[in-house]
């Protein structure tokens, strides 16, 4: 997934020629040194604590370890992933993942939209808006997820006494339903931030002259805001798609899983840190992996998103 | 364009809805942290009776005080060490030209998007065999990790709108290309590096499946992960008033910080994404 497309810095040629690699420039080849010094911390931190984990996966994941017994580690091949694929848990909790994916990054898009519309567009209480919409995105994601678990709890929760004092968290459809409703709350305003900063540069010209056009309002937001916002939308998506795909407080808080509500982050924790069998754990980890490196290359080959900093 | 009296409304019913949605679910956690317990079994919106007991339960007990130490200092740490090195990494991708630099934006942008819990396992087993498992450093490390992708994203998107005619001056007058970072380049940077710092700062706070995973005890875990493992104030009681009151006392500072800073997180979050 490495981004292929050159970084270029507006307003500064790009000094490395590297058909001339012989005749660069003391200047040019002190600024080389100094660019890889400045970065090998960083990179360092990076290749130990997650490139170099990733493939340590990888290793366990083609072992048979149990935690319980480690001496009896030994190597089985693929067939780790063979128990994971053909294992029921394993594609229920990735459609549980998706249903929960799709659902809440569609409602936070739709929302955000709404949501950045009027932050931008607002004659009233403008900066009283903008700020009460940051609390969400502030709040801590498992205290935020309390809240909703109490709110749905018989005997406790305000939301379960309106409806009729109903347990809706131990119901798998109205408890994947309450997930996704604490995640959509939690996130809709970074999408909308993020959707705002697109609108910024829709120019209002263009939006005049569609107007003076007679376009109506809702034909200027679909023929020509939209369009120019493409870039933006489809960083916001990719974001919050690979976000929303990696679900784990929300779910843990809220049902631990329970009554079939587990993503697959969830089962990969069940499995790693509660059946503490490392192999099983660690092929679902790679699978995970694998599953959000398609989401990404979806989106940046199909749809055309710039991987942000490729400087597109 | 004057507004119609229709519009008005309009305006100020959208405005009014959204933050009643925003509002509400905060209010109803604060309200839960101050119900009484006698009176926690009680459905209703706002306590019947108001007691501060569920704070003064939590903070005489080290199963949060402990965790709400080390979420400050483990947060503050990483946030440090994430961002000078995030800045040193995003000067040299903004600025200076070196093969090698789309490499470093792609995987920093791969760590980004990792699955948290692909990484939980193998940081897992790694720390128990090198005695990292359940410390302050056992949670710095990875939490520096994962801040730098952040950092180098939004400081490499704020680096490239600093004046650099200054930079060209200072190296005029004879500085060397390091001088002119810390001596020129470094100030200038320094409300980028801020809003870098409040943003990764806010991932470290927020941060659940690591701090619940590469902990055992409350010597390294954090405040989120704390609230998971929180019992009442008697082994028969119910936690709900303590957890409301952790989730509360945790929440506020951030919240606070969010308003303070709300121009600088507005702008740290979509500088990259827009301008990319």
């Amino acid at each position: 997934m490495t981004a292929k497309t050159e970084v270029v810095t507006a307003g500064e040629p790009v000094a490395a020629n590297r058909g001339h690699r012989k005749q660069l420039s003391e200047g040019a080849r002190a600024e080389r040194r100094l660019g890889w010094l400045l970065c090998a911390p960083a990179v360092v931190v990076m290749i130990v604590v997650a490139a170099f984990p990733i493939f340590y996966a990888i290793y366990l994941s083609l072992q048979r370890y149990d935690l319980r017994f480690p001496a009896q580690a030994h190597f089985v091949g693929l067939s780790n992933y063979g128990a994971v694929l053909s294992s029921s848990y394993w594609w229920h909790a990735l459609m549980v993942t998706l249903i929960i994916t799709v659902i809440s990054v569609a409602a936070e898009f739709v929302f955000g939209m709404l949501l950045a519309l009027l932050m931008f567009r607002t004659i009233f209480m403008r900066g009283t808006m903008r700020t009460i919409s940051l609390i969400p995105y502030g709040i801590v994601t498992v205290a935020a997820a309390y809240g909703w678990q109490y709110a749905w709890t018989p005997n406790t929760g305000y939301l379960s006494a309106l409806f009729g004092d109903s347990a809706p968290l131990t119901k798998t459809g109205t408890a994947i339903a309450i997930i996704i409703l604490a995640e959509v709350w939690k996130t809709t305003p970074f999408m909308a931030l993020l959707l705002m900063a697109g609108l910024s540069l829709v120019p209002e010209d263009l939006t005049k002259a569609a107007r003076v056009d007679g376009a109506s309002a809702w034909q200027r937001f679909t023929r020509v805001t939209l369009p120019l916002m493409k870039p933006a939308i489809l960083v916001a998506l990719l974001f919050r798609t690979l976000d929303a795909f990696r679900i784990f407080d929300n779910i843990y808080i809220l049902t631990a899983g329970g009554n079939g509500t587990y993503s697959v982050s969830i089962l990969g924790y069940d499995n790693l840190f509660r059946a503490l069998n490392l192999g099983i754990g660690s092929a679902i980890s790679i699978l995970i992996f694998v599953c959000v490196a398609i989401i990404a290359v979806i989106y940046i080959k199909i749809f055309g998103a710039a991987a942000p900093g490729t400087g597109k | 364009m004057a507004a119609t009296a229709k519009q008005k409304s309009g305006w100020i019913t959208a405005n009014i809805v959204t933050m009643l949605v925003m509002l509400i679910p905060v209010v109803w956690i604060f309200s839960l942290s101050f119900k009484d317990p006698s009176t926690i079994t009680d459905p209703t919106f706002f306590p019947r009776k108001w007691t501060w007991a569920n704070y003064s339960g939590i903070f005489s007990s080290s199963d949060f005080t402990r965790p709400l130490l080390n979420s400050i200092g483990i947060g503050l740490i990483a946030t440090f060490i994430s961002v000078l090195l995030a800045s040193l990494a995003a000067y040299a991708v903004a600025r200076l030209a070196f093969p090698g630099k789309s490499a470093l934006v792609g995987m920093s942008l791969m760590i980004a998007m990792f699955p948290l819990i692909s990484l939980a396992t193998p940081l897992f087993n790694i720390e128990r065999t090198l005695g990292l498992f359940n410390t302050w450093p056992g949670l710095i490390i990875p939490y520096i990790a994962f801040g730098l992708p952040l950092g180098i994203y939004t400081l490499s998107a704020f680096f490239r709108e600093i004046p650099w005619e200054l930079e060209k001056a200072a190296k005029m007058d004879g500085a060397t290309p390091f001088q002119a970072f810390v001596r020129v380049i470094a100030p200038l940077a320094a409300p980028g590096m801020v809003t870098t710092a409040i943003l990764v700062f806010l991932f470290c706070w927020n941060e659940f499946l690591l701090a619940f995973t590469l902990t055992a005890t409350t010597a390294a875990r954090t405040a989120p992960a704390a609230l998971a493992f929180f019992t009442g104030s008697s082994q028969f009681a119910v936690p709900t008033g303590s957890i409301s009151a952790a989730a509360v006392v945790i929440t506020i500072p951030i919240v606070i910080f969010v308003l303070l800073f709300q121009r600088r997180i507005v702008a740290g979050l979509t500088s990259g994404a827009v301008k990319g």
